[in-house]
């Protein structure tokens, strides 16, 4: 079919095309090994009772995922993963939105500002995860002592995983807001200033020009930042990993997060069908969140 | 934007308010790296007084001597350099001849191979690791760097970065020009595009570069030797064993954290337009 199809060009596209497939072929078979390949992998698995010991796999159709949504520790992981998504997104925004306004414009220092707020951003996560549990130490962390400043009590932050969640969202609010900033900050220079200018004619002042230009032009950017915030925030583990697990990694106090309990099921109890099922979940949300995305923009543009 | 303020004092007065504000967000954003450096070089005795000292009293270097000494830090500082290094290659190559070919031909099955592409780019890796990990045990690649570095090779990102770049700045005019003087497809790869790609080249090396760097759950799974561990797992199973000692601990964040502070302050403007680059593409 493919010879047939080619019939219609000349020799010398021909041989251009040939050019695309020979330069295109190594790069395609990493892609199968190491993308394509398991992702199929991972929806066949998730069909299966698998397990890394013994050999037979037996098919159960959808049974791993009528098993997990009764399974405690899932719901667990989902509940804890939807809340710390949602608040620290929600947190980074709320906070970044005014800074990034007030940096946009022209302004002394504003590079100096947004290099201080992006620094948090690019350093490595596991060294700032070590740094801040030593903040949240109970006995002698800056945090603690900081609150008793204030006259507040001492809070057990890492010991309990519902206040640890809590820990976590902060740091993740720390560590992205740069993140928003920067973007928010090119949204907000995207808008010409020939609306403003009509607007302030019209007689429109602060808060009227926030809300008939600003929010609904820099709209597409506030979307696409929340969208790559959330899927970035749905993908928590390293943080969980360092600051939540007790000595030799013992996941006594652990926040079951979504990839925390995937790792788990899949490299603690080698039960890969199941675990995989809970990554085709995973796979399915991201999805449908960059799914909305694209439906959004195309609908605007 | 540029509107001025009728009245200036008041203007005046707002602009130090703004100030004053960013100020103190900005020091509760360098607060947890200040914290860092200066308990690294408390002695350990220091370290668990209350009320806190933010200065150390003594400063000392013993932590980051004792560092060494516990573990092989130079070793893991080194296995990160490696991995992030090769990954940034094969990603920049890789980057750049799929960026041409997708922006500059036409060929039977394009669109096929783009939407799987883009397919690669929305599923997160942590949801494939799976099948992954039990190739590499069939393979024997566990303990390996071939089986830590192979999923950091491709980053479908890259492609779309250099076919926007690409696309935008060779005109098909100057590869009809190339070839009339008699250049090769490979020639115009080698001789045009790459010279012209060096500046999104650039970008997208940096963001290959940490994105190895900061590779955390797949080296978790492949490296269970100490010789195998990159810095942020040598430092993660390091907490595990001194995870009272934090100044020790400390003296480790920063050496992991250094590096890339250092690239941050040199590539500073390179690095925040690179973030807004993929930012505008969405």
């Amino acid at each position: 079919m493919q010879g047939l199809r080619l019939r219609k060009y000349s020799p010398y596209e021909r041989s251009r095309i040939l050019f695309c497939y020979v330069m295109l072929l190594p790069i395609f078979a990493l892609f199968f090994v190491l993308r394509i390949w398991p992702i199929i992998r991972t929806f066949w698995m998730s069909l299966f009772d698998w397990n890394l010991i013994g050999r037979n796999h037996s098919f159960i159709g959808l049974d791993n995922y009528a098993m997990l949504f009764q399974d405690p520790q899932f719901l667990l992981s989902m509940k804890n993963t939807f809340l710390y998504a949602g608040a620290s997104v929600a947190l980074c925004f709320v906070i970044s939105l005014p800074i990034a306004m007030v940096l946009a414009k022209k302004m002394r220092f504003s590079p100096f500002y947004q290099a201080i707020y992006f620094l948090p951003f690019i350093t490595p996560l596991v060294p700032m995860s070590v740094a801040w549990k030593w903040i949240y130490d109970p006995m002698y962390g800056i945090l603690n002592y900081i609150l008793s400043i204030f006259g507040m009590p001492s809070v057990g932050w890492l010991i309990y995983p519902n206040v640890a969640i809590w820990a976590l969202i902060i740091m993740n609010v720390w560590k992205n807001l740069g993140y928003n900033i920067v973007l928010l900050m090119v949204g907000l220079r995207n808008i010409s200033p020939v609306y403003y200018e009509a607007a302030s004619i019209d007689g429109a002042y602060g808060w009227k020009k926030f809300q008939y230009i600003t929010w609904p032009l820099l709209k597409p950017m506030i979307l696409y930042v929340v969208v790559t915030s959330t899927i970035n925030a749905f993908n928590v583990f390293t943080q969980v990993y360092v600051m939540t697990l007790g000595s030799q990694a013992a996941p006594g106090r652990a926040v079951r997060v979504l990839l925390y309990d995937i790792y788990e099921n899949a490299f603690r109890y080698f039960r890969l069908g199941y675990a995989s099922a809970e990554a085709v979940i995973l796979t399915i949300i991201v999805i449908a969140l960059t799914v909305v995305q694209f439906k959004y923009i195309k609908s605007e543009v | 934007m540029s509107k001025m303020t009728k009245d200036h004092s008041l203007g005046f007065l707002q602009r130090v308010l703004k100030h004053l504000a960013l100020i103190i967000g900005s020091i509760i954003m360098v607060i947890p790296f200040v914290w860092m450096f200066t308990t690294a070089f408390k002695p350990e005795v220091e370290v668990l007084i209350w009320p806190p000292k933010l200065l150390p009293k003594a400063p000392t270097y013993q932590n980051f001597i004792d560092l060494f000494r516990q573990a092989p830090f130079f070793r893991y500082f080194m296995n990160s350099v490696l991995i992030s290094g090769i990954s940034t290659i094969s990603i920049l190559m890789i980057s750049l001849v799929g960026g041409f070919i997708f922006s500059k031909y036409r060929f039977p099955g394009k669109n096929f191979l783009f939407t799987v592409l883009i397919v690669t780019a929305i599923v997160p890796f942590e949801s494939y690791v799976i099948p992954l990990y039990t190739t590499m045990v069939k393979w024997g690649w566990i303990n390996t760097y071939r089986g830590i570095i192979a999923p950091y090779l491709v980053m479908s990102f890259g492609i779309f970065l250099l076919r926007q770049h690409i696309g935008s700045t060779i005109s098909d005019e100057l590869m009809d020009a190339a070839r009339i003087d008699g250049c090769s497809e490979f020639g115009i790869l080698t001789r045009i595009v790459l010279p012209l790609s060096k500046s999104s080249g650039g970008a997208l090396g940096i963001f290959a570069f940490t994105q190895a760097w900061i590779a955390f759950m797949w080296p978790l799974l492949l490296a269970n030797k100490k010789e195998m561990f990159n810095m942020e797992i040598g430092l993660t199973m390091f907490q595990y064993r001194f995870s009272t000692n934090y100044s020790l601990l400390m003296a480790g964040s920063v050496i992991s954290v250094v590096p890339m502070i250092i690239i941050f302050v040199v590539l500073r403007r390179q690095i925040i337009e690179s973030i807004s680059l993929t930012g505008l593409k969405g």
